[in-house]
């Protein structure tokens, strides 16, 4: 009995990929359609213990009583020094006042946050006892609200790598009506 | 006169490196997809911070206040007058604290507003969450790139 031969022809098995690169090119287009670039975010912890009645959206801190600034102490704490941003009637900043002393730019806030707060003193500084309000025209852009934060707690060192934290505790005072 | 037949070939084209390409490009687009971004609306532009700390992923418990440029307010989907967030607002407490469990200290209510938004809105905002029991909270920036 002969058994045909054929002639040393090996048939190839081959996978079909087709259906699998169907799918992986499916994939790809459903990922590519649901990407979003979403573009770094950060907070800022603001510290408002309990609600006030309504009309006053300053909050009180512990059992404190108003300080000499018109903020609250806690004992242990210094009392709450207080910020305010002045708008004119477009909604820009038009002035910094930092207790009495009106400030020329965010920078000097930041400067004269971090001198009170002695940082910079050998002993190390009190900012972490330091609590800050901001109170702000109604109609100030949120924008300067939040310069103002990002003055008060901190500043990039000399290396322009470093961020030093200087005033974690930081609340809103009553909104101001624009007169 | 005879021709020699010519031998057909069949053309099979290498699929690996195709393959490869798609599978890493797969890959590569299933770990950047951000389903949680779904939750920020590309209508506020948030203003901009050095010092803001890195949102760290998504809090335990957490709600999203969002205050468009518009004055308005985008908070579970739907937009609303300031006023109106009372309601919606009562409702969520009340679903965390009796649903959840969760006690209202341990909630962190994210404030988005856009930069444009007078600040008198946000500090209402602030209010409406404080008369609603809610005690911590964070304003978020965009962190500019270093």
């Amino acid at each position: 009995m002969k058994f045909s031969r054929s002639d040393g022809d090996f048939s190839r098995l081959e996978m079909n990929l087709t259906p699998m690169i169907d799918i992986c090119f499916q994939l790809i287009i459903f990922f590519i359609a649901n990407m979003r670039l979403v573009q770094p975010e950060g907070d800022f912890n603001i510290a408002m213990p309990q609600a006030l009645p309504s009309g006053t959206a300053a909050a009180t801190a512990g059992t404190g009583q108003p300080g000499p600034t018109g903020g609250v102490a806690t004992p242990g704490e210094l009392p709450a020094t207080r910020v305010h941003l002045m708008a004119d009637d477009a909604g820009e900043l038009s002035g910094i006042v930092l207790g009495q002393r009106k400030l020329a730019s965010f920078k000097e806030l930041g400067r004269q946050i971090r001198e009170m707060s002695g940082l910079d003193r050998a002993e190390g500084g009190n900012a972490s006892l330091m609590e800050v309000e901001i109170d702000s025209d109604e109609n100030l852009r949120y924008e300067f609200v939040m310069r103002a934060v990002d003055a008060i707690s901190g500043y990039v060192s000399e290396d322009k790598h470093t961020f030093v934290r200087m005033v974690e505790k930081i609340r809103f005072g009553t909104i101001r009506k624009q007169k | 006169m005879q021709f020699q037949r010519r031998k057909s070939y069949r053309c099979e084209p290498d699929m690996t490196p195709m393959l490869d390409m798609t599978f890493q490009l797969t890959f590569f687009f299933m770990l950047t997809l951000n389903f949680s971004s779904d939750i920020q609306s590309d209508l506020i532009r948030l203003p901009v911070s050095d010092l803001a700390k890195p949102a760290e992923g998504a809090a335990e418990t957490a709600i999203t206040v969002q205050t468009l440029s518009t004055g308005m307010i985008l908070f579970g989907g739907d937009q609303m007058a300031v006023d109106a967030l009372r309601q919606p607002l009562r409702r969520e407490r009340d679903a965390l604290q009796k649903v959840l469990k969760r006690d209202l200290k341990h909630v962190t209510v994210i404030i988005r507003a856009d930069r444009n938004v007078p600040a008198g809105k946000v500090q209402e905002v602030l209010q409406i969450c404080q008369e609603a029991g809610f005690e911590r909270f964070v304003l978020r920036a965009r962190l500019t790139q270093r």
